[in-house]
């Protein structure tokens, strides 16, 4: 069912049966290290260059969250997935040989979102009993793509972020029929969610992403908050992508402008998944893999053992290609919403 | 909500936190210094086994481009950049830097079209224009004695 100007609410909420993670060791060390599926301490991932080693990550983390479910890829009708290179071939390269008819997605570090977002609503219109949702990100390959070559010597802004390598994969299927035997308790139910739009506040510093991304984020929770006549205190918690400690500010000014206080229940995946003073991170974690890791390893656990009932789950991503800031364009943002709860 | 777009720009320079330039300019100054006292021993040393003012110049220089090219293959170079800043990155040591650099990260896509191609993406705008205004300023000093200045 439409909800308000730009949401979907679900009549029958599909459900999250499967989730994986896999991130690189600095993530693993990271103050939520413990709760990754795998910890890859080679960050070439076994391969000869960084985009197949992102290729990799991605074929794995499928693999694996295939094998939490106790399915092969041929029970998956479709899958959503993304990445932050050029022409998303760390996807299309990854996760080919899973032979799954594939939409190729790219919203930036919001990939997460709009996979589940889209693949969420296919599978509550009827279109696919079970889809899957995947995106990744690798701290060599972004630098590579979007900034310097790893071994340049430069001082990073305290501002910037730190891409995070590693990817996240969830399973969602149709709840009518699913089985819960075995003690196969789904992660969460998804019960509505939230597009963004593409918001460009003619920002732009590439190096402070979190001030790119911020008025996306709460365009997009503004907007949740009206199209499902809702208020914070329904949400345990608010969880954005990666806008970081400079994006997290600006969120909660902008939304206590607005007359909701958000600092309470407000979480940032990027500021979890990473120790900014001890980590040498500066503003925290981004890229595609910040939002989906811990998504897969930190968010849906605790949704799956009721410590949070209901949570806003907005990945936010930065629009900006390297052409486009060489040649003087903004830094747009969007924020993809998605309403998860507890079974 | 409206935000005036020239207004949100002023607000995230005042909330975006920045470096200590106090302290990012003495970390500079003492490796700076460090790194020139260091070329200047290399110097005074061959200069004493003989060598000419000039040829223990080159060979100094060689001596920290040759330094400042293991160290970023080893993945050291840009550790020390963190913190010293432009103390390395002025000198010499960062223009090495600034061509090894590429060459290591480019160097999956080929001999041509990685390496070849991509090795002064960072130098070639300094090379460059480095390159025209020496021409210019050349051409200025030409004129100046011509027009007997």
């Amino acid at each position: 069912m439409q909800a308000g100007k730009s949401s979907v609410q679900f009549d029958k909420p599909p459900i999250v049966t499967a989730a994986a993670s896999i991130v690189g060791e600095k993530e693993g060390k990271g103050p939520i290290g413990n709760c990754f599926d795998q910890i890859e301490p080679d960050p070439m991932f076994g391969k000869k260059s960084w985009e197949e080693a992102e290729s990799e990550l991605q074929r794995r983390t499928a693999e694996v969250c295939l094998s939490k479910a106790g399915l092969t890829p041929e029970d998956i009708r479709y899958l959503f997935a993304g990445d932050l290179l050029g022409q998303i071939v760390a996807t299309s390269f990854g996760v080919g040989s899973l032979e799954i008819p594939m939409f190729g997605l790219y919203g930036a570090c919001s990939t997460m979102g709009e996979s589940m977002v889209l693949g969420s609503m296919t599978v509550g219109a009827g279109y696919a009993d079970r889809i899957m949702a995947m995106a990744s990100s690798h701290f060599a390959s972004a630098e590579r793509q979007f900034r310097f070559p790893l071994a340049y010597g430069n001082q990073r802004p305290l501002s910037s972020t730190w891409t995070v390598t590693g990817c996240g994969s969830v399973i969602i299927e149709k709840a009518d029929g699913y089985s819960m035997e075995n003690g196969n308790m789904p992660l969460a139910k998804i019960t509505g969610i939230t597009c963004g739009k593409v918001v460009d506040m003619q920002f732009r510093d590439s190096m402070n992403m979190g001030a790119a991304m911020a008025m996306a984020a709460v365009d997009t929770i503004l907007q949740n908050f009206r199209d499902f006549a809702v208020v914070p205190g329904c949400y345990d918690k608010i969880i954005t992508g990666d806008l970081g400690l400079t994006g997290r500010k600006i969120l909660c000014d902008f939304t206590e402008q607005a007359g909701y206080d958000l600092k309470g229940i407000h979480m940032d995946c990027g500021l979890r998944i990473f120790d900014c003073e001890n980590q040498d991170t500066h503003s925290g974690g981004s890229g595609c893999g910040c939002s989906a890791a811990t998504l897969c390893g930190y968010i849906l656990p605790r949704l799956q053992s009721r410590e949070w009932k209901k949570v806003l789950f907005v990945p936010t991503g930065a629009l900006l290609s390297p052409v486009s800031f060489n040649e003087g364009r903004s830094v747009p943002g969007i924020a993809h919403a998605v309403v998860l709860e507890s079974i | 909500m409206e935000v005036r777009k020239d207004q949100y720009n002023a607000y995230v320079t005042a909330v975006t936190p920045v470096h200590s330039v106090a302290k990012n300019t003495m970390y500079a100054f003492l490796s700076g210094g460090i790194v020139c006292t260091l070329g200047e021993f290399v110097m005074e040393y061959l200069k004493g086994r003989g060598a000419e003012e000039q040829a223990a110049g080159v060979w100094t220089l060689l001596l920290l481009i040759f330094v400042s090219v293991v160290l970023t293959g080893l993945n050291i170079f840009q550790k020390i950049a963190r913190v010293c800043g432009a103390g390395v990155l002025v000198p010499i040591t960062g223009f090495a830097n600034s061509v090894a650099s590429p060459a290591l990260e480019y160097k999956a896509e080929g001999q041509v079209f990685g390496i070849g191609c991509r090795i002064f993406a960072i130098a070639g705008p300094v090379i460059l224009y480095g390159t025209l205004a020496s021409g210019a300023l050349g051409t200025l000093y030409w004129l100046g004695t011509v027009m007997g200045l």
